[in-house]
């Protein structure tokens, strides 16, 4: 199995530069599929999120859901960053870039990451609020549990 | 064992981490946040709906019926919101 890249920062991270990083020198790829998820503002509602984590578990929390990706598509190459800290709406929170020689697994394993680190990576989301007051931490999703929960056969 | 706190269970306990030494009839991940919320009125707000609690022993996620003999840091957290 291909190794994974994972990594947990409180840095911005650039797609361009972790595309080219998982293709170069390969002649063998044929399908980059990559997904950025971004901070929203809530219609104005929020200032900032801060996203608090369990560093000791994090990456190894990620690394399972990286390796169960690979077990079920053939990657060539699979790397998912999440940030940590205060992040402001526009700005970037999670990148997944999946390779493969065909695209319909890339597209299904970017997915399947997503659904599974909604649920799985040892994150949790504060909002702080435009009118300088905590809006509280985020609360699970039932939808979320439900889109980890269609992978399962 | 060493106790980590995070998120709202952490805001709510008021700290981060801790040294627990929960007595012999502690058996499962359930008892201790049972036994935890009778340790004082954070701890009872913290642990109010044991059906939010998550649990880690040793960095590897847990359900409550899981036995805590010999772990050496067991984390309590809400339901990940991660992605």
């Amino acid at each position: 199995m291909p190794s994974a890249t994972i990594r947990v920062q409180a840095a911005d991270f650039d797609m361009a530069a972790e595309v080219a990083a998982l293709t170069a020198g390969r002649r063998d790829i044929g399908a980059i599929a990559t997904f950025i998820g971004l901070c929203r503002d809530e219609d104005g509602r929020l200032a900032s999120l801060e996203l608090e984590h369990y560093p000791e578990m994090a990456e190894a929390d990620i690394g399972r859901v990286a390796a169960e990706a690979q077990s079920r598509w053939p990657l060539a190459g699979l790397t998912i960053i999440h940030r940590c800290g205060r992040i402001e709406p526009g700005a970037q929170i999670v990148l997944v870039a999946a390779t493969s020689r065909h695209r319909a697994a890339a597209f299904a394993a970017a997915e399947f990451v997503m659904d599974y680190l909604k649920t799985r990576a040892p994150f949790w989301k504060k909002e702080h609020l435009a009118d300088g007051t905590s809006g509280g931490w985020v609360a699970a999703k039932e939808d979320d549990a439900a889109a980890a929960e269609r992978w399962r056969e | 064992m060493k106790a980590s706190y995070f998120a709202w269970v952490r805001e709510r306990i008021g700290k981060s981490e801790e040294s627990l030494q929960p007595p012999e009839e502690v058996r499962t991940v359930g008892e201790l946040i049972a036994w935890l919320a009778g340790q004082g009125e954070e701890y009872a707000h913290a642990f109010a709906n044991p059906k939010l609690i998550r649990a880690a022993i040793d960095r590897t996620h847990v359900k409550h019926d899981n036995p805590i003999a010999g772990a050496r840091e067991i984390a309590f957290f809400p339901p990940m919101t991660g992605g």
